[in-house]
């Protein structure tokens, strides 16, 4: 339980987990999250469930390596043990078949997309899909949604692969080329899923986004991944961490995931910082 | 030997000084002396009719404890206390004795009860810091499995009576560390979390198989627990945790926390030793708690020791109607909490930066009594002030978490949420509302789930004992009477 059977790193400093833990690989559904801990005194860490092996017994984890927590995590190694591995958590993705759907990543973000694209797909629904990258390099999961998307396209703001711009970019293409979406799930940086809620709603297009505010249970106990969906307060946690991408406050979202950037910056600037005298 | 029998005056705790427990989070009452618990147990008058235990709501068996520690065998008087209560060294700390056991002592009538909590808590160190603590018999294995949902003081308590009675019992926790509120509401400083580890070790000793980050509702189902995993039946124990809110503009600002949050990230996750630990937690210069109860008096406690300057505690009604114990008030002024009573925020105000900057507080009188009892507060209009924070917990209380409710086709709840259950056996479907718990009140049920009760529940089958675990059902605690 709780071990890493598999490592690979995807992209630069982007990783996917293979991770035993049956009971999740069977229960969990498209959408949902974990969160985990790797030593005493470590922070909960939410991430996205993008795979499950039923059989086998494992889901898979996409992480990138941003921060403290995600840094120590990617020093762990086939064979290493999870202290803590909770859930399913988070509602599932609301499954429909809308008739066509685009569904859209940006940078590690993309990740999450491919379980909802996956069951989006099983539902009959066509497919878009548009991967968005800072360049090529981190581009990711590219073959994986080639094989669910009967059209899957690539931005780069660097120009480096696919369309040089931004994934709206894309999506306006996609419109112009007189396609008829009828539904778009998009999931990446928040100004990301903002631009795409902005041009979505000009379009009349329905939009569901998955958000990732700073979180500590998971269960709907804290209140601190709250977020302002259509004037209300809503938990992601237990509430999302979908949600309709036209009705999101996303300017409050953006200020509270960045609540605590200095401590943040203090951890990393002081990296492995020094354990002694904590439990283990 | 002096002569004339006067009866001694109630012993007080010795603790840390005001200003240097402000700057550590180690435990603030430091506990009884042999001394100091002999002559408080020589206190206690014997009464036959035991009034005290009627307050209990696990029926510990107060004046037989309170002879062997005035015997001088606290060893035996632990052993007494841990046949009704697996949590003494928890209880004898955080239990509002004084609104239950003492409440009742004959002596306080004139005087001063008898300091029942203290010298609970001072026979529970005795028995663990001695490694008295004898292996605990357990009945007959029943063959019934009993899974329990949530870890806090109910869920701990149903634990150890259903493993006693011979059941096999599984706790299952949401969180990565067992307690519940124990573990992630009450600050080190006024539970040590050493000492509830070692109660819950305790449990493992009975035969208890504890579930930590699993979250039922989720992972498995109350359903899955009883048809996928074969257990023959369920309780309920999952508290009140859903944070309050208020409902008034500015509450989504940075800066801006439910007790729950604000006490998770200092207790189950240590965010005061941050740098040794993860988590971050933000340490306000201006801090003000909103609600009279012990959540704020911990919370408005646990700021201070994060290095707050100022701390406004703010509540809606006078400090009569405080619902926090006498004891934590006490506290909280000792260590320069500043009460403004008869306030309450009407908004949060943040800068640019969507940063919380300060409240604007109203002032308030009382009126005429409400539902509960307590006079109303009402609002003076136009007696709004500004003043300055950078950093605001509110602590209004806490609703019942929908997560078990919701994910349990058929399960009845009430309109706040809370489950209803029968009000005889405390299995589900009754007519009974659920309020937020006082700690050892919700423990109350599982008393009955030893005990048995008049009537309507079905015993386990090939049962040691009457446990009152209803076959092939869910059972929750009643709230508080």
């Amino acid at each position: 339980m709780k071990t890493i059977v598999a490592k690979e790193e995807i992209a630069p400093q982007t990783y996917r987990y293979v991770i035993r833990h049956p009971k999740l690989a069977r229960k969990r559904q498209a959408g949902q999250f974990v969160i985990l801990r790797m030593h005493e005194g470590g922070e909960r860490v939410p991430l996205t469930i993008v795979d499950s092996d039923p059989e086998a017994g494992t889901v898979t984890l996409i992480f990138q390596a941003v921060g403290h927590s995600t840094q120590e995590l990617a020093e762990l190694g086939v064979g290493d043990k999870l202290l803590d591995l909770a859930g399913p958590l988070g509602k599932p993705t609301h499954i429909e078949n809308y008739g066509t759907v685009c569904v859209i990543g940006g940078g590690y973000g993309t990740a999450p997309v491919l379980p909802i694209a996956t069951v989006f797909k099983q539902a009959g629904n066509r497919m878009f899909g548009i991967i968005g990258a800072r360049t090529r390099d981190l581009v990711i999961l590219e073959k994986e949604l080639g094989e669910i998307c009967d059209d899957l396209r690539v931005a780069t703001d660097d120009g480096s692969y696919g369309v040089k711009g931004f994934v709206t970019d894309v999506l306006a293409q996609l419109l112009a080329e007189g396609n008829k979406i009828d539904f778009v799930l998009a999931v990446g940086p928040t100004p990301m899923m903002r631009a795409v809620s902005v041009l979505t709603k000009e379009e009349g297009i329905p939009c569901m986004v998955s958000l990732n505010p700073l979180m500590i249970d998971g269960t709907g106990m804290c209140g601190g991944c709250r977020v302002e969906v259509d004037g209300q307060t809503k938990f992601a946690c237990v509430d999302g961490p979908e949600f309709d991408g036209h009705l999101v406050n996303y300017h409050l979202l953006m200020k509270r995931q960045g609540a605590y950037k200095h401590e943040e910056n203090m951890a990393l600037s002081v990296g492995s910082h020094c354990k002694i005298g904590l439990d283990d | 030997m002096p002569e004339a029998p006067t009866r001694a005056s109630r012993q007080s705790m010795p603790e840390q000084a005001p200003a240097d427990r402000i700057t550590n989070f180690n435990e603030v009452p430091l506990g009884y002396s042999t001394g100091q618990a002999l002559t408080e147990a020589s206190r206690c008058l014997q009464c036959k009719k035991m009034p005290c235990v009627a307050g209990c709501p696990v029926a510990v068996d107060i004046p037989g404890f309170i002879a062997l520690v005035k015997a001088g065998d606290f060893a035996a008087a632990a052993r007494k206390i841990k046949e009704t209560n697996c949590l003494p060294a928890v209880c004898g700390r955080v239990c509002p004795q004084e609104s239950q056991c003492e409440a009742l002592c004959v002596l306080g009538k004139k005087g001063e009860s008898v300091a029942i909590g203290r010298l609970e808590r001072f026979v529970a160190d005795f028995e663990r810091e001695g490694n008295l603590a004898e292996k605990p018999t357990v009945s007959v294995p029943t063959g019934r499995r009993v899974a329990i949902v949530g870890s806090g003081p109910a869920g701990l308590t149903a634990a150890a009576d259903l493993a006693r009675l011979g059941h096999e019992a599984h706790i299952f926790e949401a969180l990565h560390e067992m307690g519940g509120v124990l573990v992630y509401g009450i600050p080190e400083f006024r539970l040590p979390k050493r000492i509830l580890k070692s109660e819950v070790e305790a449990l493992q000793d009975l035969g208890v198989t504890l579930h930590t980050s699993t979250v039922i509702g989720k992972l498995d189902t109350i359903e899955d627990l009883m048809t996928e995993e074969g257990f023959d039946a369920v309780f309920v124990g999952t508290g009140a945790g859903l944070p309050t809110f208020m409902g008034i503009p500015g509450e989504n600002l940075l800066g801006v926390y439910s007790a729950n949050e604000f006490l998770t990230r200092s207790n189950l996750m240590r965010a005061y030793d941050f740098g040794r630990t993860d988590t971050p937690i933000a340490h306000g210069q201006r801090a003000m708690v909103v609600g009279g109860g012990n959540v704020a008096m911990d919370s408005a406690r646990t700021a201070r020791r994060l290095g707050a300057q100022k701390i406004i505690l703010s509540y809606r009604r006078s400090r009569e109607e405080m619902p926090a114990r006498a004891e934590e008030t006490h506290h909280a002024e000792e260590e320069g909490i500043e009460f403004h009573l008869l306030t309450a925020p009407v908004e949060f105000r943040g800068d640019e930066n969507s940063r919380l900057r300060a409240a604007l507080l109203q002032k308030m009188e009382l009126g005429a009594p409400d539902d509960s009892g307590r006079r109303r507060p009402v609002p003076i209009e136009g007696s709004e002030y500004e003043e300055p924070i950078d950093v605001v917990v509110i602590a209004v209380g806490a609703g019942a978490n929908p997560l078990i409710s919701s994910t349990t086709p058929g399960l009845e709840v009430n309109r706040k949420g809370y489950i209803v259950t029968d009000e005889e056996t405390g299995a589900t479907r009754g007519d009974r509302r659920h309020q937020p718990p006082r700690r050892l009140r919700w423990r109350r049920h599982s008393h009955r789930l030893r005990h048995g009760n008049r009537g309507h529940g079905r015993r386990p089958e090939g049962g040691g004992g009457n446990g009152q675990v209803s076959e092939g059902g869910v059972t929750s605690p009643p709230g508080p009477r």
